[in-house]
């Protein structure tokens, strides 16, 4: 009796957005008075950041800074249709419309500044600190502060913007499945380190090394707060949760967090996340939904590594202490 | 149903109502009283999003009726930060992005409150011990686990 | 966490002022200073407490419900039954055209899943609603319930629900989504190595630390706020239009942040009933999962069962993969339809493979109804596929990872449902993850890219 060290790989990929498409979202985009900047959406923040997204999103696109740009949303009687915040789509597809809602903005406000300058719009920038610029002659400028005050008292201009994000819905072919289910996908890559006691049937998993492609990482601690949990969740699933351990039983399932198991904050795999960023060709600034598929991987990379350390196969989820030490009794020939 | 009187100060203030015999003091503290920092995920005592502090005791308040707690000094989450300046912890929990959700974080502060009061410059075993009771769904804890040790460290400098 | 930007840097321009920076997040000093107002923080003077009563068994004809000991019971102030819902049998995927409906609110003559629910008890406090839970009389004759998928799909199985009248969800393309490509028995036929493996999981619970609910105020002007933690406001709200046959604008919904999802707040099963309560008491009404609902009673991941046949060359090469994928829908369709085709869109998995047959089936048996949660249609799928890729590395004595640079698809590779692959990246997440975790690949895996065929 020992305990057994092994590692497993698994790659992976996963679809940005609701399967064949079809999955609309809304936005919009104006300024208050003082040139501050408010999205509004009805999509929903599960903890993941919509809202601080959107805002980055927003201030990128107008050319401001992020805490200029406050975020309304979730409310069905101000903001635009979002079909929801499921599918790794919410930075795909709401970050899209805001994008489109903010340069519809972003043209308004630079033809007021235009106007206020002398120029043409076209030979406006914006600097991302609040102030817009004449191209190659920057001592020519005027605050977004002071054209939104004109723009509102002055000019009777809305800067505002209205956005909106769908991929034509595929339907498959009936014969041959073809379709298409998603403009783009993320990656991941895991190796898993693990010890199985082949006396309990314990496995402690003691390093994952996650490696994940998500287009870009619009902020990267948000990006790092989604890997990290979802990496726990993965392991989590691997080897602990299920709400019928006895699958297709239907008794023994757990009501509560002491009978529904899940690592604890002192059964933690030491984590390493490393990101890879290759754009999305119809991404909001190149993103991906990292959200989902960071659970993904662990789960038969872990698999993978208890074959590596004690040789026996646990094709059925959860890979509990139970099902090792029956596989490891029927690898030696015993009774089970 | 009966009324019974419960008197209690909540983060220094002196609180007095009439509830209903039985009531938990989760459900007195949000329901009557309006401190709905301290959230309800399980109502069995099992998840420690409702934790308070006590007397300086770290307790569910899920689990514990509010009749007992005349008397009693209850701390919340909501009554950390004062004159509008964030406590070492809230700061260290913001600064390490250890909230995603947040739900269970008012559950979570007041765990690592209690930890530090009694040992200021815990390891990081003691840590997980601390919040061994406390669920998060998110996070996967390690930055939980890092924000306390962080505040820990930014107590002791302040100390010293 | 390490930023990469070696890979793909002909990509990507770094000529951003708010992308890529790691800005605080806007919403974290409310959580820490637990001034973030969940839905469950509104408190209204007068709001009832909905409880369910809810089946004891796993399928049962109900002869009878009497109510009339519930409704005298001290607190209870209303009591609603299936005639009571205006559009009872419904299914949430309507709205995109996924039918037939197939689920009630409110069991009516019939219940198929341990849980379900059959009486809802409207009362001044959450003590009064389940001490009069317990006055309710329902006469049941249990039914012969089936639990297992394979025994569920046997001629003279239980019909688990007569809306489908089989036991599998029937799609355009027959009793499953069906994707082909080549030839696979073909395949087989010339393949060094055939292998054939079953992988099986069980249901999975989301376990958000915030259950299930909402809180539904009359307006006062025939209008309904409902503030809820579902993850798609007006997914709920058209669907509770639906079910209650009030035009929409009647319904306000506010969300805001929600205590965790993970999927498992995006069917509509809360809602429509706690506005129910509110119009026919004038009332508010509060209606929040307990921990043991949300463990047993709130859909999970679906069980599913994945059979996987390759034939694999000793170069490395899988020359033809077929996969057989099941899904347990429980008793009710809710989201499994759309999560069992979005499987077959995901097979044969990140690989290029000439010849391809999948067929992914959604079944249905006598237990809690499950739905969406993180990574639908693909978690499970992704166990099986990559403990494959394992096993057949094995069966041919290569190294695991060398094994899937040999197949990993790359841009222009047709897909098994016949779309061209863009933007891959699955072998840079190899070469990255070989030397993060000191795995070392040959030479020519690491000169390998993702853009061409070049290697």
């Amino acid at each position: 009796m020992a305990i057994r060290r092994g590692r497993g790989v698994a790659a992976i990929n996963y679809p940005t957005g609701m399967n064949l498409g079809g999955d609309p979202t809304q936005a919009l985009v104006h300024s208050t008075p003082t040139g501050n900047f408010m999205v509004t959406l009805s999509s929903v923040d599960l903890g993941q950041g919509m809202k601080q997204i959107m805002a980055q999103i927003c201030a990128e696109t107008i050319g401001v800074p992020t805490d200029r740009v406050v975020v309304d949303t979730a409310d069905t009687d101000t903001g635009p249709h979002c079909m929801g915040t499921f599918a790794s789509r919410g930075t795909h597809r709401a970050g899209n419309a805001v994008i489109q809602a903010a340069r519809e903005a972003r043209q308004v406000m630079l033809e007021v500044a235009a106007e206020e300058l002398e120029v043409n719009a076209s030979d406006l920038e914006t600097d991302g600190q609040g102030n817009i610029l004449v191209k190659g002659a920057p001592q020519r400028s005027i605050s977004i502060f002071d054209v939104a005050l004109s723009a509102h008292f002055k000019r009777g201009r809305s800067i505002s913007g209205r956005g909106m994000f769908l991929i034509p819905r595929s339907y498959p072919e009936k014969e041959t499945g073809a379709m298409k289910p998603s403009t783009c996908y993320a990656h991941a890559c895991t190796v898993a380190e693990v010890e199985v006691d082949d006396e309990t049937g314990e496995v402690t998993v003691l390093t994952v090394k996650n490696v994940f492609e998500i287009g870009r990482a619009l902020n990267p601690k948000l990006v790092e707060q989604q890997l990290v949990g979802g990496s726990w969740m993965g392991i989590s699933h691997a080897l602990y949760e299920t709400t019928e351990p006895y699958y297709p039983n239907r008794d023994h399932g757990g009501t509560d967090f002491n009978q529904y198991l899940m690592p604890g904050p002192g059964d933690l795999a030491e984590t390493e996340i490393i990101v890879l960023e290759r754009p999305s060709a119809d991404g909001p600034y190149g993103a991906k939904g990292p959200g989902e598929m960071c659970a993904n991987p662990q789960i038969p990379a872990v698999a993978n590594a208890v074959f590596d350390a004690v040789g026996v196969r646990i094709d059925t989820l959860p890979i509990t202490p139970e099902r090792i030490l029956r596989a490891l009794k029927a690898q030696a020939g015993a009774p089970n | 149903m009966a009324k019974v009187p419960v008197q209690f100060t909540l983060n220094g203030a002196e609180k007095a109502e009439f509830i209903d015999s039985g009531t938990t003091l989760l459900n007195a503290l949000r329901d009557k009283i309006g401190d709905t920092s301290p959230k309800g995920g399980c109502h069995q005592g099992t998840c420690g999003a409702c934790s308070v502090i006590l007397d300086g005791e770290l307790r569910l308040s899920c689990l514990t009726l509010a009749e007992t707690c005349n008397g009693a000094a209850i701390t919340t989450t909501s009554g950390l930060s004062e004159g509008g300046v964030l406590h070492p912890l809230q700061r260290a929990f913001l600064d390490a992005f250890a909230t995603q959700c947040g739900f269970c974080t008012p559950g979570m502060i007041m765990a690592a409150k209690v930890l530090l009061d009694h040992t200021p410059n815990p390891s990081r075993d003691e840590v997980v011990e601390a919040l061994s009771g406390n669920i998060c769904r998110c996070t996967g804890y390690e930055p939980i686990i890092q924000a306390v040790l962080t505040a820990a460290r930014s107590n002791s400098q302040h100390a010293a | 966490m390490e930023l990469r930007k070696s890979y793909f840097a002909d990509q990507r321009k770094d000529d951003l002022h708010e992308i890529g920076q790691p800005r605080p997040r806007s919403d974290s000093p409310g959580h820490v200073t637990g001034k973030t107002a969940y839905f469950a923080d509104r408190n209204f003077p007068g709001m009832l407490h909905l409880k369910m009563v809810r089946s004891p068994h796993h399928h049962a004809r109900i002869r009878s419900i009497d109510i009339s000991e519930v409704e005298k019971h001290p607190g209870v102030v209303k009591v609603l039954t299936a005639k009571d819902v205006p559009h009872n049998v419904y299914t949430i995927l309507i709205l995109i055209q996924i039918g037939p409906e197939d689920e009630t609110v409110l069991a009516d003559g019939k219940v198929r899943w341990k849980g379900e629910a059959v009486v809802a008890i409207l009362a001044e406090t959450e003590r009064a609603a389940q001490e009069a839970a317990a006055k309710v009389k329902v006469d049941y004759e249990v039914l012969p319930a089936v639990f297992d998928m394979e025994e569920a799909l046997k001629p003279g199985a239980p019909i688990v629900n007569e809306y489908h009248g089989q036991n599998y969800y029937l799609y355009d393309s027959g009793e499953c989504r069906k994707v082909r490509l080549g030839d696979v028995e073909a395949g087989f036929a010339g393949a060094d190595h055939v292998l054939e493996q079953a992988y099986q999981s069980s249901p999975i619970e989301h376990a958000p630390t915030e259950t299930t609910g909402c809180i539904v105020a009359p307006e006062g002007n025939d209008r309904f706020t409902c503030y809820t933690n579902t993850q798609a406001m007006f997914f709920t709200l058209d669907n509770a239009s639906i079910i209650l046959q009030m035009p929409g604008n009647k319904l306000h919904f506010v969300g805001g942040t929600v205590g965790g999802g993970f999927g498992g707040k995006v069917d509509v099963i809360v809602e429509p009933i706690a506005i129910l309560g509110a119009k026919l008491t004038g009332r508010p009404v509060s209606f929040i999962y307990s921990r043991e609902e949300e463990m047993q009673i709130s859909s999970p991941r679906a069980a599913e069962k994945v059979v996987i046949k390759d034939g694999v060359m000793k170069d490395g090469r899988i020359v033809a993969r077929k996969v057989t994928g099941y899904t347990d829908a429980g008793a009710y369709s809710r989201h499994s339809p759309y999560g069992a085709q979005k499987g077959a869109g995901h097979y044969p998995g990140p690989y290029t493979i000439p010849n391809v047959w999948i067929d992914t089936y959604c079944v249905y048996t006598n237990r809690t109804p499950s739905s969406a949660m993180r990574g639908f249609g693909v978690t499970i799928g992704d166990f099986a596929l990559e403990v494959q890729m394992d096993k057949l590395a094995r069966l041919i004595g290569m190294d695991p990872l060398e094994f899937r640079f040999i197949n990993a698809y790359r841009d222009g590779d047709m897909k098994a449902h016949r779309q061209p692959t863009e933007g891959a990246a699955l072998i840079e997440c190899m070469q990255e993850a070989s030397r993060a975790a000191n795995w070392p690949v040959a030479e020519k895996y690491l000169s390998m890219s993702s853009y061409t065929k070049g290697a």
